[in-house]
């Protein structure tokens, strides 16, 4: 078997290219997808069997069916209907790339928002009671209790999520975007050297996959910092009064 | 919905993504058997190989194995098979580059889940078996294997899911299973939303009962209604 080291340094600078719209398109989709998720996550978990239902039925056909399905839907689906073309839609609709970042959306944020649904419902009930003897109102305790709470106890999952995400990217290669796996297809179509440049597109997975945990791991040491809080120990001369039985020892 | 006669298509098409699921989830159940035990065992090598496989194959995406195998499988099993003096034309088929792919990914996750519940079970049930006199092969399979089990179920039941929805991905090497033939019948018929939104909802269906039979084997190996715990 002959391995071609220097066509991998060759199209190096291509593939990273790729690189760079994957990237772009998690990010983008990442930060929509989020910013959908609050809300249906919200809706998900309310009391009225009504406000349940459409979210309901929203994660489970996001969750249910592959990615590959969804982006297809879009992709070639919207052709269908004469009147999607005639529409202002059709500007957006008839792009891969607006059709990959709307998929990749819809599928992160079913995924994440059923990770806060499950977030909102391992708060403390004790956290909620005392936000309304308080006397706030919903919407404020939403804002300042539910949501910041939320955030933290799911960010472990929603960092996994991420990087699950980072690998889905890979499909948005079958809708003739060149992002990396694109890209690496594109220059094995040329050179034909299919095990160096998938390999070569793998590491670069890999790289970009552990700066996301090493990031998320920084998000996460920063914001649920109260549970990584360590105490100095007090002088042993100190005023007993002053002792937290709480705290020391 | 009318599929103007290509319903039979979908249908043989569903055959063959239920076939692959179920092949893969056998080789990926013993890849992750294997990597669980290397990863368990007292070598270094062996720790270190699976530790390997695991971190490699979690952070590449699937669909990148799945071309990796197909198009580089061939070329990397005809260099292997030349050390034995091989060296005829090997061809490798969608099906069986799809097999490698989905249960190489599957055995990494399946690893992390049998490893855990391995970890689950007390010391003092190996501890037990040996002091009836059972030997280690005797003790797994008769003590350890039903509890493992039980606590790999719950984890077992979503990697299958996962592996369920990435069958999709062998239809971009060419295979002919159900998102394969949802394309060709949307491709005659000028109507790709009919047949995708078919496509969905089948796969719909697959991961419920996948689901269902996830619940049901859960409730049968817990006849006590433990819980898992791992």
């Amino acid at each position: 078997m002959s391995w071609e080291w220097g066509i991998i340094i060759e199209y190096l600078p291509r593939l990273l290219d790729g690189a760079w719209l994957t990237l772009e398109l998690v990010l983008v989709s990442g930060l929509m997808g989020l910013a959908l998720a609050v809300p249906i996550a919200l809706a998900r978990s309310s009391d009225n069997f009504w406000v349940r239902a459409l979210p309901f039925a929203y994660i489970f056909f996001f969750r249910g069916t592959p990615l590959l399905v969804q982006i297809f839907l879009i992709y070639y689906g919207a052709s269908q209907f004469d009147a999607v073309k005639e529409s202002a839609l059709w500007v957006v609709l008839k792009e891969p790339y607006w059709c990959a970042i709307i998929a990749f959306t819809l599928n992160t944020a079913a995924y994440s928002a059923e990770l806060f649904r499950g977030a909102i419902q391992a708060i403390p009930k004790g956290e909620i009671e005392a936000a309304k003897a308080m006397g706030m109102s919903p919407p404020l305790m939403i804002r300042r209790v539910v949501l910041p709470r939320a955030f933290g106890i799911a960010l472990p999952a929603y960092g996994n999520e991420m990087v699950l995400m980072l690998k889905g990217s890979a499909l948005a290669s079958t809708i003739t975007l060149l992002d990396l796996t694109g890209m690496a297809r594109t220059i094995i179509a040329r050179t034909y050297t299919p095990l160096e440049m998938f390999m070569a597109a793998g590491l670069v997975y890999l790289v970009i996959g552990a700066a996301m945990i090493g990031i998320f791991r920084l998000i996460e040491y920063r914001f649920n910092r109260y549970q990584y809080y360590k105490h100095t120990p007090l002088p042993a001369n100190i005023d007993p009064q002053l002792r937290d039985e709480h705290i020391d020892d | 919905m009318d599929l103007q006669g290509f319903g039979h298509l979908l249908v043989s098409g569903t055959w063959v993504t239920i076939q692959l699921a179920l092949a893969s989830l056998v080789f990926g159940l013993m890849f992750g058997l294997m990597g669980a035990a290397a990863k368990l065992s007292p070598f270094r090598v062996l720790r270190y190989m699976a530790t390997l496989y695991t971190t490699l194959v979690r952070g590449i995406p699937e669909l990148l194995l799945v071309l990796t195998l197909y198009f580089g499988g061939s070329q990397l099993l005809m260099w292997f098979m030349g050390f034995f003096g091989y060296d005829e034309y090997i061809e490798i088929s969608p099906f069986i580059a799809g097999v490698g792919a989905l249960s190489i990914a599957f055995g990494a996750y399946a690893t992390e889940v049998f490893r855990m519940a391995m970890l689950a079970i007390p010391k003092g049930q190996w501890e037990s078996a040996y002091a009836f006199g059972m030997s280690p092969v005797q003790t797994f399979f008769r003590i350890i294997l039903p509890q493992l089990w039980r606590l790999a179920i719950p984890g077992l039941g979503n990697l299958f899911q996962v592996l369920l929805k990435d069958t999709a991905l062998v239809s971009v090497v060419g295979l002919n299973d159900l998102m394969r033939q949802a394309y060709v019948a949307s491709g005659s018929t000028k109507e790709p939303f009919t047949f995708y939104m078919a496509a969905a909802l089948i796969y719909l269906g697959l991961t419920v009962l996948a689901t269902l039979t996830t619940q049901f084997l859960e409730r049968r190996a817990d006849p006590a209604g433990k819980g898992a715990r791992a």
